[in-house]
């Protein structure tokens, strides 16, 4: 079972908390604990808008292990607001026509197949904004 | 019943998810050819990717939004649904966690069929009401079950709403009182191991919904001292359009003042989340001074009702959030009933 990794990961998960450099103001996702631009390792906690554009996307028709009950579905990486490129998987999104730049916003929801032992991980993923 | 210091509902947010199933794919998936007779014409499903954790967390987070509340000084989330994705574990817990609630926090799920998220507002009501905490979060929320070719089916959806309880100047709508009616009324039920949930049928009519609605909405009024033509808004429960509508006639409100609230008619009957969603569509149409009219029901059975006042905040944090009519706004069809019921999570490999 994987559920101390995903306890780990809850901040990053359900808030998109990553991390920001005291040094250079480097704003980072996933988190870091040295700095990838200045490699000060003077970082705090940051949380990202959960707003950003979509830089890029595909279909998963094939879904690797543990994604089969979600398929077919699409994956984007988003250029957050604040910098960062982030790969998620997109939702809401049957039936709309994706175009790069278009304004996507950040929600929670199920990431994968409930895994044999029933934990459900919960997590972010990007839509179409609901109120353009 | 009234708290010792003055309460309000300080934010709300709604959620209903994107995907609908039109109810004439279901009936003929079941032969049955009489499309005058559904309750509706569409009802909203869950996404592949939500269930009621996931919708409560949306919600959670506009109610927060228009609060304008720091969430760490929420004191309490407490969660109502029928549709808890795990039997143990707290759904409360993840939510808390999520909008940025957690660690100084009471969280609980609570479960009376269709009045658990009533039950969380009148918990939350108290427990800011009695000084214990300065804001408190209740949740009525579903991916509402049904079984396969039942008449709940046609209705069975899914959404909810939220409403953050705090201190009365701060209020988009104050609590002038509350009243509860219960008794042990068995017109509905589901056993732990059965998918789907049992109902008494005609049961479930006059000595369940009517009597017990009935029961709380004379008994706060009359405790108030009010009468229906004192309210700008009222809503009920919403097991269908019928049942509103006719519990609304005979206490002598009018179709004016349900209307707003009566979300069943677009997306169905969303079990915790019915009659909250519906006064969360009020609230996005009241203005300051609005009279507004609560009343749950829950099989089992009882009825939580609350009088609310519409304060001048609520039109300054309306936009802060999406609307109910933002979410019924936007929908994706589902045609078929296949798709529907793997959506649903009806079909089970054996």
């Amino acid at each position: 079972m994987e559920l101390p990794r995903y306890h780990r990961m809850r901040r990053a998960l359900y808030h998109l908390e990553g991390s920001a450099c005291a040094a250079c103001g480097g704003r980072f996702f996933p988190p870091r604990s040295v700095c990838p631009s200045c490699r000060k390792g003077d970082l705090a906690p940051y949380r990202f808008s959960g707003r950003g554009t979509l830089y890029s996307y595909t279909r998963v028709g094939q879904a690797p292990r543990g994604f089969a009950s979600l398929a077919p579905y699409d994956v984007g990486m988003v250029r957050l607001e604040e910098g960062p490129l982030v790969t998620a998987q997109l939702s809401d999104t049957e039936g709309v026509d994706l175009a790069i730049g278009m304004p996507v916003e950040m929600v929670t929801r199920t990431l994968r197949d409930a895994a044999e032992h029933g934990y459900i991980v919960y997590g972010y993923k990007f839509r179409p904004l609901l109120r353009p | 019943m009234k708290t010792t210091q003055e309460v309000g509902i300080v934010g709300y947010g709604a959620y209903v998810p994107r995907p609908r199933v039109p109810t004439r794919a279901i009936a003929a998936a079941w032969g049955r050819s009489d499309e005058a007779r559904l309750p509706v014409r569409e009802k909203s499903v869950p996404a592949l990717d939500e269930d009621s954790i996931t919708m409560s967390i949306e919600a959670a987070r506009s109610a927060v939004a228009r609060a304008r509340v720091a969430p760490d000084r929420i004191r309490a989330v407490w969660v109502g649904s029928e549709s808890k994705p795990y039997a143990v574990k707290p759904s409360s817990t993840v939510v808390a966690e999520a909008i940025g609630a957690t660690p100084w926090v009471s969280a609980a799920d609570l479960e009376f069929a269709c009045k658990a998220g009533s039950e969380a507002m009148q918990a939350a009501y108290a427990f800011v009401g009695s000084g214990m905490a300065g804001y408190a979060l209740a949740i009525g929320m579903d991916a509402a079950q049904s079984k396969p070719g039942d008449q709940l089916e046609f209705t069975a959806a899914a959404g909810g709403a939220a409403f953050l309880f705090g201190p009365s100047p701060e209020a988009v709508a104050r609590v002038e009182g509350s009243l509860s009616y219960v008794t042990d009324t068995p017109d509905f039920f589901r056993r732990q191991h059965m998918h789907y949930p049992e109902h008494g049928h005609r049961f479930t009519g006059e000595p369940a919904y009517f009597a017990h609605s009935r029961g709380a909405a004379q008994g706060l009024l009359e405790s108030l001292g009010r009468r229906p033509s004192d309210y700008r808004w009222a809503v009920f429960h919403q097991p269908n359009p019928k049942f509103m509508r006719r519990i609304a006639a005979e206490m002598e409100f009018t179709e004016q003042q349900i209307a707003p609230g009566a979300v069943v008619d677009r997306i169905g009957n969303t079990y915790s989340g019915a009659s909250l969603l519906g006064l969360a569509a009020i609230l996005d149409v009241a203005k300051d001074g609005d009279r507004i009219f609560f009343c749950s029901y829950g099989s089992g059975a009882g009825s939580d009702a609350f009088s609310l006042l519409a304060t001048r905040r609520l039109e300054e944090v309306r936009e802060e959030a999406p609307s109910v009519r933002d979410y019924l706004a936007r929908r994706h069809e589902i045609a078929d009933y296949g798709t529907y019921l793997r959506m649903s999570g009806k079909i089970r490999l054996l």
